[in-house]
C-alpha cells in the first residue's frame, strides 16, 4: 500500500512539476518583459522564451512572446539594425504561425514586424512595407474580431501617420477608446495566452487628449 | 505518509539545490570578436543566458551529465556543442559562423541602378523617379540623370555608354517592350508610354548585364510590375494638357485585383500658350485606356494581366532647308497596343517558376509633304532632294513573345536559374513615294536559351556565371554568349565587382530587307565597380570598356546592310554619389560620367565619335520635403560637354568632328500633398530650363542652298520650347472597405 501511494506520490508529483515547469517559466518570462528597463533587458526576455520555444518544440505561445519582444526590443533601441530584429522576428513568427495558423494575435506581430521595417526608411517604405502592416491588421481583425490588440496597433499607427495621410490624434483617439473598451470584455484563453495592451491604449489615449 | 510526502519533497528539492552547475563561456565570431546578444542554452531545458555586451554569459542550472549546449544568434549558423556536466563550474567557449543572407553578403549586381522600396539598400527608391526634377515622371528621363546615360534632347531612348538607343531593351515582367516610347517626329524625343506607378521595382543595368537577357548590346532597363495595389482606390488627374481617370478594386482577402483607367491628352490649349519653336499643324492629341487583373495563388503565386491601347496623333510644318518659301509638313498617327500576362509560383520550397506572354502591335501612319506657304501639297518639282521629302508610310510592327525561367535555391543565397525564351516579329509596312512604292515586309522568330548561377564561396566572396545560347531564323545565325561577374566584399558595406560578357543582337530588321545574311552584332563588355552603400549614402565609381567587335555597316543612304565589319570603342569612368543624411530632410545626388567612344557603323565614312556621345555629362539631383507643411522641393541641374554633329561642308576626314555648345539646364519641380474633395491629392508644377539657357541638339543642313561664304545653311536643332512647363492635380480616393467597415462599428 505504501509502496503503491508512494508510487502515485511520485508520478503526479512529477507530473505536476513537468506542468508547472513550462507554466513557471512563461510566468517567469512575462515577468521579465514586465521588468525590462533596456532593450538588453527585453532581448534576455527574447531569448529566454526562445529556449522555452525550442524545448516545448510544438507549442505556439513561447515563439509569439519571442517574436514580441524581439520586436519590442528593436523600438526600444534606437540603434538596433532594424530589418536584423525583423528578420529574426519574422522568423520566429513564421514558426508560431506553422504550429496556430490563422491566429489573429500572431498577425498583430506581423504588423508589428512590418511596421518596424518600414521605419528604417518610412518615406520610401510605406508603400511596401506599410501595405504588409494593413494586410496584417485586417487579418487579425478577421481572425478575431473580439480581439482588442489590432485596434491598439492600429491606433499608435494612426498617431504617427501625420493627419495628411490620413493619421493624426482625432483619428487615433476614437480608436484608442474602441480598443479600451474591447479590453474591457476580452478574455484570454488562459493566462499564459496574449492580454498585453490595455496600459498602453490608455496611455495612448491619455497622449492623444493634450 | 504525510512524513513520506514531506521527505518526497525534500529530496526532490534538496537534489535540486545541491545539484546545480555554473555555465559560463564566451562567444566569438569567425572573425575573432566577441559577440553580445547570443542565446546559449542546454537542449531540451529552459536553462540558458544571452552574452553580454564582452560575448560573455553564464547561467546555473540544475541538469548534469551528458547535455547539448546551443547558442544561436542572427546572423549565425546555429551551433550545437556536446558538454559533460558535473563539479560545479564548467566552462564552454563558443565560436559562431556568419550565416551567408541578404543582410550581409556580397551584392551580385552592385553595378545596376535599381530602384526598390523593398530591398535593403538600394541606390535610387520609387518616389525618386516621380520626383526628380526635369524628368516629369519619365523613367528613361530620371535615368539621364545617372552615370553612363547620354542625355540627347531630339530623341528617345536610352543612350548607354556610347551606344544608340536601340542598343538598350526595356524589358517589363520578363518581356521586352517594341514600342516602349510613343510615337515621335524627327528631332523632338518623346516620352516613355508606361507610368512609373506601374511598377514596384526597376533595375537598370548599364552594362554586363545578366545571361537572362540578351538582344541588347548596351544595356536593360529591367521593370517589374506592381503585384497587387495596396487598396481599392480612384484616381482623377487634371491638368492642362490632360485629363485622366481610373479606379482599381482589391477583393477583401486582398487575393485579386482588378482597375482600368482612361486618358486623354489635348496639347492645344498648352501649346497655344506657351510659344511654340514649330509651326504646329496637328497638337499631339490621344486616347489611352488600361485595363488590369491580378490574382494571387494559394501558394504565394500571381498571376497579373495587363493590357493597354493608345491612339495618338501630332503633326508640325517647319521651314524647308532645301528651297526659299517651301515647308516640310510631317505627321504622325499611331496605334498601339500591348498584353502582358505574367506569372510567379513557387513549385515546393526551393523552385520558382516564373513565366511571361506579350503582345504587342504598333501602327504608325506617317505623312510628309513638302508643302507652300498656303500649306497645299507642292506637286512633283523633279528635284530630287525636294520631291524626297514626300512620302506616306504605314508600318505595322508585331511582336508575341514567350519566356520561362525556373529558378532552384540553394543553401545560404546560391541559386540555379534557367530557362528559354522565344520572340516572333513581323514589321510590314507599305511606302508611298514619288521614287518608290510598294510593300516592305519581314520577319523573324528568334529563341534563345539561358543559365546562371550564383555561387556565395563565402559572405565576402560570389561568383555568377551565365550562358547564353541564341538563334535568329531570319538571318540562320547563331550564339553563343558568356557572362560572368565577380563580386567581393572588402569591408563592410564596401565592395568591388567585376563584370564581364559578350553581347549579341540581331542586326537591326529594316536593314535586312534584301540581303539577310548578317551575323549578330556583338559587344564585350569589361566593368570594375568600386562601391560603398548604406541607407544614408552611396558612392560609386566605375571603369569599363565596352567593345564593338561587329556592327551594321549600310550603303550610303543607311537604307540597307551591306557588311558586318563595323566595329568601336567605348571606355569610361563614372561616379555617382549619393547621400540622404547629411542635411535633415534633405538628399541629393551627384552623377559624373566621362566617355571615350568611336565607332564605325551604319554609313559612317570613317571611325568616329557618335552624335549620341558627349565626353564629360554630369548631373546634380536635389530633393527637399517639409514634412509639416507636406511641401516637396526638387531641383536638377544637368550639363554635358558638346555633342558631335554631321556637317556635309566638311569632307569625310573631318566626319562628326565638330562639338555642339556645351547643354545646361535647370529644373525645378514642386509636389504639394493636400486634401482636395476629401481625396488625397498631389499638386504638380514643374519648369524644365528655368533660366532660359540656349539649347542646341545638333543641326540639320540643306543638301542645296549655300551662304555667302559658299557653305551649306543649317538651323539648329531644338527642343520644341524654350521652357516647359507642367501644372497637374492627381486626386486618389482610397475605398477602403475594411475601413468603413470599422467606422461603421465605431
Amino acid at each position: 500500500m505504501k509502496n503503491v501511494l508512494l508510487l502515485i506520490a511520485l508520478l503526479a508529483s512529477s507530473a505536476l512539476s513537468a506542468q508547472t515547469g513550462y507554466e513557471k517559466a512563461m510566468t517567469k518570462g512575462l515577468q521579465m518583459v514586465k521588468d525590462a528597463q533596456t532593450a538588453q533587458d527585453m532581448n534576455a526576455a527574447s531569448a529566454f522564451f526562445e529556449r522555452i520555444a525550442v524545448t516545448e518544440k510544438n507549442n505556439w505561445l513561447p515563439y509569439y512572446y519571442a517574436a514580441w519582444t524581439q520586436i519590442l526590443a528593436g523600438y526600444m533601441d534606437e540603434k538596433a539594425d532594424k530589418d536584423k530584429v525583423a528578420h529574426k522576428a519574422n522568423e520566429l513568427i513564421s514558426q508560431a504561425d506553422a504550429f496556430q495558423p490563422d491566429n489573429s494575435e500572431i498577425y498583430c506581430l506581423k504588423q508589428m514586424s512590418a511596421s518596424l521595417a518600414m521605419l528604417v526608411d518610412p518615406m520610401t517604405r510605406w508603400q511596401t512595407y506599410g501595405m504588409e502592416a494593413a494586410t496584417a491588421l485586417d487579418k487579425a481583425k478577421k481572425l478575431d474580431p473580439s480581439n482588442p490588440r489590432p485596434y491598439l496597433l492600429e491606433a499608435q499607427g494612426l498617431y504617427y501617420t501625420p493627419e495628411q495621410f490620413g493619421g493624426g490624434k482625432a483619428k487615433a483617439k476614437v480608436v484608442y477608446e474602441k480598443a479600451i473598451q474591447m479590453y474591457g470584455t476580452f478574455k484570454p484563453a488562459s493566462p499564459l495566452h496574449p492580454s498585453w495592451g490595455l496600459e498602453q491604449a490608455e496611455e495612448g489615449l491619455k497622449n492623444c487628449m493634450e | 505518509m504525510y512524513r513520506v510526502l514531506g521527505l518526497l519533497c525534500c529530496f526532490f528539492l534538496s537534489e535540486s539545490v545541491w545539484s546545480q552547475h555554473i555555465l559560463s563561456g564566451t562567444v566569438l565570431g569567425d572573425d575573432g570578436k566577441s559577440l553580445p546578444g547570443v542565446n546559449v542554452y542546454i537542449r531540451d531545458s529552459y536553462d540558458g543566458a544571452i552574452t553580454d555586451s564582452t560575448g560573455h554569459y553564464s547561467f546555473p542550472t540544475d541538469i548534469s551529465g551528458p547535455a547539448v549546449l546551443v547558442a544561436s544568434f542572427i546572423g549565425y549558423k546555429t551551433i550545437e556543442k556536446p558538454v559533460e556536466i558535473n563539479g560545479s563550474e564548467l566552462r564552454a567557449d563558443l565560436i559562431l559562423r556568419e550565416e551567408i543572407s541578404e543582410l550581409n553578403a556580397v551584392v551580385i549586381t552592385a553595378g545596376s541602378f535599381e530602384a526598390s522600396d523593398k530591398k535593403r539598400a538600394t541606390v535610387l527608391s520609387l518616389l525618386d523617379i516621380v520626383t526628380t526634377a526635369g524628368a516629369d515622371a519619365d523613367i528613361s528621363a530620371t535615368l539621364q540623370t545617372v552615370p553612363g546615360v547620354q542625355k540627347v534632347g531630339e530623341q528617345e531612348g536610352l543612350f548607354v555608354r556610347g551606344g544608340s538607343a536601340e542598343e538598350a531593351k526595356v524589358i517589363i515582367d520578363g518581356a521586352v517592350v517594341n514600342n516602349f516610347y510613343y510615337s515621335s517626329i524627327p528631332g523632338i524625343a518623346s516620352r516613355g508610354r508606361f507610368s512609373p506607378f506601374l511598377f514596384s521595382g526597376t533595375a537598370f543595368t548599364s552594362g554586363g548585364y545578366s545571361a537572362l537577357y540578351g538582344q541588347a548590346l548596351s544595356a536593360v532597363l529591367n521593370l517589374e510590375s506592381v503585384d497587387l495595389p495596396a487598396r481599392s482606390e480612384m484616381q482623377v488627374g487634371i491638368s492642362p494638357l490632360f485629363v485622366s481617370a481610373g479606379f482599381q478594386h482589391v477583393n477583401q482577402e486582398k487575393t485579386q485585383s482588378f482597375g482600368a483607367s482612361y486618358a486623354y491628352t489635348n496639347l492645344n490649349l498648352y501649346m497655344a500658350v506657351i510659344p511654340q519653336r514649330f509651326d504646329i499643324s496637328q497638337a499631339p492629341v490621344g486616347h489611352e485606356g488600361d485595363l488590369n487583373y491580378r490574382f494571387k495563388t494559394k501558394k504565394n503565386g500571381i498571376f497579373k494581366a495587363y493590357a493597354t491601347y493608345s491612339f495618338n496623333k501630332q503633326g508640325i510644318r517647319q521651314a524647308s532647308l532645301d528651297s526659299t518659301g517651301l515647308k516640310n509638313g510631317y505627321h504622325v498617327g499611331n496605334a498601339n497596343v500591348y498584353l502582358n500576362s505574367s506569372f510567379k509560383q513557387s513549385l515546393g520550397k526551393r523552385w520558382n517558376y516564373t513565366g511571361v506572354i506579350s503582345y504587342s502591335y504598333n501602327r504608325d501612319d506617317i505623312e510628309a509633304r513638302l508643302l507652300d506657304q498656303r500649306n497645299e501639297n507642292v506637286p512633283a518639282t523633279g528635284i530630287g532632294v525636294l520631291d524626297n521629302v514626300t512620302f506616306s508610310t504605314v508600318a505595322v510592327q508585331q511582336m508575341l513573345q514567350m519566356r520561362h525561367v525556373v529558378e532552384r535555391k540553394f543553401s545560404g543565397l546560391n541559386a540555379l536559374r534557367f530557362g528559354g525564351e522565344i520572340w516572333y516579329n513581323k514589321d510590314a509596312s507599305d511606302i508611298r513615294s514619288l521614287y518608290y512604292n510598294g510593300p516592305a515586309d519581314i520577319e523573324d522568330t528568334y529563341g534563345a536559351v539561358f543559365a546562371e548561377t550564383d555561387v556565395y564561396l563565402s559572405k565576402n566572396l560570389a561568383f555568377r556565371p551565365g550562358l547564353r545560347a541564341e538563334y535568329s531564323r531570319l538571318t540562320g545565325k547563331a550564339n553563343l554568349a558568356p557572362r560572368a561577374s565577380l563580386s567581393c566584399k572588402i569591408a563592410p558595406q564596401m565592395q568591388l565587382t567585376f563584370d564581364y560578357g559578350i553581347f549579341y543582337q540581331t542586326p537591326e530588321r529594316k536593314y535586312l530587307l534584301f540581303d539577310k545574311d548578317f551575323d549578330f552584332n556583338r559587344a564585350d563588355h569589361y566593368i570594375l565597380t568600386y562601391q560603398w552603400l548604406n541607407k544614408d549614402y552611396t558612392f560609386r565609381v566605375q571603369a569599363y570598356d565596352k567593345e564593338y567587335i561587329r556592327l551594321t555597316k549600310t550603303d550610303q543612304t543607311a537604307q540597307n546592310a551591306v557588311h558586318e565589319d563595323g566595329s568601336g570603342y567605348a571606355r569610361g569612368i563614372e561616379l555617382f554619389w549619393r547621400d540622404r543624411k547629411t542635411f535633415k530632410g534633405f538628399n541629393y545626388w551627384i552623377s559624373y560620367s566621362f566617355i571615350d567612344t568611336e565607332r564605325d557603323y551604319l554609313n559612317y565614312p570613317v571611325k568616329a565619335t557618335p552624335t549620341f556621345a558627349a565626353s564629360h555629362s554630369g548631373s546634380i539631383v536635389l530633393k527637399k520635403f517639409w514634412v509639416s507643411r507636406m511641401l516637396g522641393v526638387n531641383w536638377s541641374y544637368t550639363v554635358t560637354s558638346g555633342r558631335p554633329y554631321y556637317n556635309p561642308n566638311l569632307g569625310s576626314d573631318d566626319f562628326l568632328s565638330d562639338r555642339t555648345r556645351p547643354y545646361q539646364s535647370h529644373n525645378v519641380s514642386v509636389n504639394w500633398l493636400t486634401n482636395v474633395f476629401k481625396s488625397n491629392a498631389v499638386v504638380v508644377f514643374s519648369l524644365n530650363n528655368v533660366f532660359n539657357q540656349r539649347q542646341i541638339f545638333g543641326y540639320s543642313y540643306s543638301n542645296r542652298i549655300f551662304d555667302d561664304n559658299n557653305l551649306l545653311i543649317r538651323k539648329a536643332i531644338q527642343p520644341p520650347t524654350a521652357r516647359s512647363v507642367f501644372v497637374g492635380l492627381f486626386m486618389s480616393w482610397g475605398v477602403d472597405r475594411t475601413q468603413d467597415n470599422i467606422n461603421n462599428n465605431l
